[in-house]
């Protein structure tokens, strides 16, 4: 057991690279590209600041939204895609970082809720036209 | 000794609370139905006197009570004293029992058709949750609580609350949820009667209008405030706060619609009600959600788990107690009569259940994070992505169902000249869905549609404003779907339109956004009269001449000490520039977060439109309730409706 | 009556039970990091001048189980959970710590005043290694194996009472 969750470390030591550095001041600056800006503001909403109530990364002037905007300004202008800087901080803070809920089986329920309302919805209707 | 004002002001609250009794317990023998109207008077003006002399502890700065010396300060503007009373939890209960008093005084007061024993049943349901209320109050949140010694200066008040946008939003919300709480009265009235038909649609559609307007009203004002106030351009966010207030608005949307049909068609009885049952019961959700604290929002508010736990008690006894007398009552109350697909009511039903799956996500959106920690300890956040995504086809589904409904008529299928009516509307939306492409270059779908089902639904409306015989009612639902018409446009372009940049600068320095320039020209300290603020100068020019001049703040007020944003706004056309002044870099730079908001006023714009609506198809159904009062054979017969 | 009418009651009391069993629990109050059970992230953080910096590289080197501490000078808990890591540290379990958005001269005074614990200093200067954390404040411990893998995550300060519980998983992770 020992052994493999210590090849298992190396193995993701290994194939995670060096993360490209982050410039602090993208925190506070704009990309010069705007494509780039515009995926990385697009992206900076739908992730939520840690140290405030239900505020997302672009909306926030928290020191520590500040340090997530560098971060995804400095990815996405190292060409990272957004959902990969996405992903990236999932990993680092879980699902309740991105205010975009995961597609997984429990959260299945969230997600069917629009069909299943139509669906019951529809059969009781049904019933009175019928 | 004579009693301070705040002392009668507590003793009004436990007389309320005894006249309250007296309305529960009148409905229950005839002997004692006829204390019911005289208890509510009673009980109204009780609740009058507690009001009033809590807002004389606030205007005096009587700090020896407690909520004064813990939410005022002697050097708050007045203003702000008057509004200070709501301003906080116990306050703003004390608020909520006020406006339901005063509404039990009118149910005792206006002509209510549906008979004497009718009403003692009405004014006894809004005896209990009155009833209620004032337990809570008295006993887990007592605004009158007295400091032995008192200090000698109040703490001050939250100066985010500080604010007329935010002042009157409460007080117009309350109104809202009070009117559905009347409708629930009515409901569970009519249950135990067991007289559910067109006339107890009538006398209940008024307020169920009313209800709907205020609720439209707060709604609006609050997403407002949020707005301009918090400084971070957005108009919704999707918090728990913000759900809270919308659950009940749509339940409230579904039932003045089903009303409708029950008024004119004696159909969907057992649906209206529950309906009603569970209006009341999301707006006790709504409360309850706003003031445990049980989810994290951006609205802050203080939190109390007891507290949270008293409105629970009560959410759950009473609308169980509606759901229990539902259930054995409702199968009395047969469905009603029945109608084609294709009918106005069956579009009517078609807009209810849209409106029951918009409220279904919203609920289930609300509260799936807090169900699943539960579950399995998994934290997931459900925002605007989620909603948005959700949400936003179900609304222009509506918006298309919106403009096609007014123009069916009852019972039949499928109506004459249809097609020819609607091919107006159908061009335009097109020719906007395309001219936003062509000449804008929006390319998203949703926003596209968004376009389309705007230009569709005010076009629809204005038509409907247009044809001959026009009655109040008529005029009231179009101008409500213009409304919607119009706040659908708001958002769509204020979504898509909108451009936003996020710099640092130095003095002297600017910057260029959606032809605009936009120039820092200074940043100097400024005082008011509880504050004093960093003031940045930010001149706007389009093409070299000059457009605005914005001047947000960053503000640190005295008491409390707090540090807010002001952001600066101008409205450019139908727009905003919206402006927010950040912290300094230590090099001598500023953080500006700047926004174009084209077209973002009609959103609420549309929202006053949608409650004017509301008041204009009130006073219809007012009008309305007195002619037949007045000619009583027009009551018994199916209501005459132009065919159309 | 047809049981079906009940339906909606039924709803209620579980809206009801649910809600009322997750009332004394507030929502969400921390969040948690993600990489515990995953090898530390990589970093190479600069010290305080005099001392040497801590990088990833310096944990996980084979040894027994390390502590890294997020800190900060104008952070107050930090002052209050001082005596603990003092504690930890004279129990011989190695504390590395990250001062968050600190100055060298702040740091330095801070240790004077409340206790230097620390093997080795990085200075965190704009938060990034905290987000690599998936660190979401200051104070806050993680517990970091012989293998370099996050085993712990510790939200808030470390209390008297907790040193003991902090010291059973270090052991357990030799």
């Amino acid at each position: 057991m020992a052994v493999r969750v210590a090849l298992l470390a190396l193995l993701l030591a290994a194939a995670a690279p060096a993360p490209p550095p982050v410039d602090p001041a993208l925190g506070r600056t704009p990309l010069a590209d705007p494509a780039a800006e515009a995926q990385a503001m697009r992206l900076m909403h739908e992730l939520r600041c840690l140290t405030c109530q239900n505020q997302s990364i672009a909306d926030s002037n928290a020191e520590q939204a500040e340090a997530m905007r560098a971060l995804v300004r400095s990815r996405i202008a190292a060409g990272e895609s957004p959902e990969a800087v996405r992903a990236d901080l999932i990993a680092r803070y879980g699902d309740w970082v991105s205010f975009r809920p995961p597609a997984r089986p429990d959260t299945l329920a969230l997600w069917a809720v629009p069909a299943l309302a139509l669906l019951v919805g529809g059969l009781v209707v049904r019933r009175l036209f019928r | 000794m004579i009693p301070s004002p705040a002392e009668l002001g507590h003793l009004a609250l436990w007389l309320a609370a005894a006249t309250a009794l007296v309305m529960a317990a009148a409905p229950l023998h005839a002997a004692l139905a006829g204390l019911a109207r005289p208890a509510a008077v009673t009980h109204g003006l009780l609740l009058v006197a507690a009001y009033a002399a809590m807002t004389h502890a606030f205007l005096v700065s009587d700090f020896s009570v407690s909520l004064v010396a813990t939410n005022s300060h002697t050097a708050k503007p007045l203003l702000y004293k008057v509004t200070g009373v709501w301003a906080n939890h116990e306050g703003s209960m004390l608020l909520w029992v006020l406006i339901l008093g005063l509404a039990g005084l009118a149910v005792a007061l206006v002509p209510l058709p549906l008979g004497p024993a009718f009403r003692a049943r009405t004014l006894g349901s809004l005896g209990v949750v009155a009833l209620g209320f004032l337990a809570f109050l008295l006993f887990a949140s007592n605004p009158f609580a007295r400091l032995d010694p008192a200090p000698p200066e109040g703490l001050g008040l939250n100066p985010l609350l500080q604010d007329p946008g935010l002042a009157f939003h409460p007080p117009t919300l309350y109104l809202g949820y009070v009117g559905l709480v009347v409708a629930f009265a009515l409901a569970v009235a009519a249950l135990l009667d067991g007289k559910v038909g067109p006339a107890w649609a009538k006398a209940t559609r008024p307020w169920v209008t009313l209800a709907w307007a205020f609720l439209t009203l707060g709604i609006a004002l609050g997403s407002w405030w949020a707005y301009y106030e918090l400084g971070w351009g957005g108009w919704w966010f999707w918090d728990p706060v913000e759900n809270a207030a919308l659950m009940p608005w749509l339940a409230a949307t579904a039932l003045l619609h089903s009303i409708r049909v029950l008024e004119t068609r004696d159909a969907l009885r057992n649906w209206t009600l529950m309906l009603a049952i569970a209006g009341f019961a999301l707006s006790m959700l709504g409360t309850f959600i706003v003031r445990s604290g049980l989810l994290t929002s951006v609205h802050a508010f203080a939190v109390d788990p007891t507290r949270g736990l008293f409105l629970l008690a009560l959410l759950v006894g009473l609308t169980a107690w509606a759901l229990l007398v539902w259930a054995l009552r409702a199968p009395k109350v047969a469905e009603g009569a029945r109608f084609a697909a294709t009918s106005r009511e069956g579009l009517l039903v078609v807009n209810n259940l849209l409106l029951m799956a918009l409220l279904a996500i919203v609920f289930i959106g609300t509260l799936y994070p807090l169900a699943l920690e539960a579950w399995n300890g998994r934290q997931i956040s459900v925002g605007p992505p989620y909603f948005n995504a959700t949400t936003v086809p179900l609304v222009l589904l509506l918006a298309v169902l919106m403009g096609v409904g007014p123009f069916l008529a009852w019972k039949r299928g499928a109506t004459k000249g249809l097609g020819r009516r609607l091919l107006l509307p159908g061009l335009l939306a097109t020719l906007a869905a395309l001219a936003m492409l062509g000449l804008l270059g929006v390319t998203g779908v949703l926003t596209l549609l968004g376009f389309a089902a705007a230009a569709w639904l005010a076009v629809a409306s204005l038509q409907l404003l247009a044809r001959r015989g026009l009655t109040l009612g008529r005029a009231g639902t179009a101008l409500a779907h213009l409304g919607v018409a119009l706040t659908i446009l708001g958002a769509t372009a204020s979504g898509a339109l909108q451009r936003e940049a996020l710099v640092s600068l130095r003095v002297g320095e600017g910057f260029e956004i959606a032809g605009f320039t936009v120039t820092l020209e200074d940043v100097a300290p400024k005082a008011g009269p509880n504050w004093t603020a960093l003031e940045a100068t930010l001149a706007v020019q389009r093409e070299g001449a000059p457009v605005a001049t914005l001047r947000p703040q960053s503000r640190t007020y005295t008491s409390p000490p707090m540090e807010t944003t002001e952001a600066g706004i101008a409205m450019w056309r139908a727009g905003d520039l919206y402006g927010v002044l950040g912290k300094p870099d230590g090099s001598g730079r500023w953080q500006i977060h700047f926004w174009v908001k084209p077209l973002i006023h009609f959103i609420w714009w549309g929202a006053l439109l949608m409650a004017a609506g509301g008041v204009l198809a009130l006073g219809g159904a007012l009008r309305f309730a007195q002619l037949g009062r007045r000619r009583p054979a027009a009551r018994a017969a199916p209501v005459p409706l132009p065919a159309e | 009556m047809s049981p079906a009418r009940l339906l909606p009651l039924l709803a209620l009391a579980a809206l009801g039970l649910f809600l009322a069993a997750n009332l004394g629990r507030p929502q969400q109050a921390t969040i948690r990091s993600a990489m515990v059970g995953k090898p530390v992230p990589a970093f190479a953080l600069p010290g305080l001048g005099d001392r040497p910096g801590l990088a990833s590289t310096d944990l996980g080197g084979g040894e027994g189980p390390v502590l890294v501490n997020f800190f900060a000078s104008w952070c107050l808990p930090c002052r209050v959970e001082a005596p603990q890591l003092k504690a930890l540290a004279d129990a011989g379990i190695p504390i590395h710590g990250i001062a968050l958005r600190d100055s060298p001269e702040d740091i330095r005074a801070f240790l004077a005043r409340h206790g230097d614990p620390f093997r080795r200093i990085g200075l965190d200067r704009d938060g990034q290694a905290a987000i690599a954390f998936g660190s979401s404040g200051v104070p806050e411990t993680f517990l970091v194996d012989g293998r370099g893998v996050i085993r712990l995550q510790h939200q808030g300060e470390i209390r008297p009472e907790q040193v003991a519980e902090i010291l059973r998983e270090a052991r357990r992770w030799r």
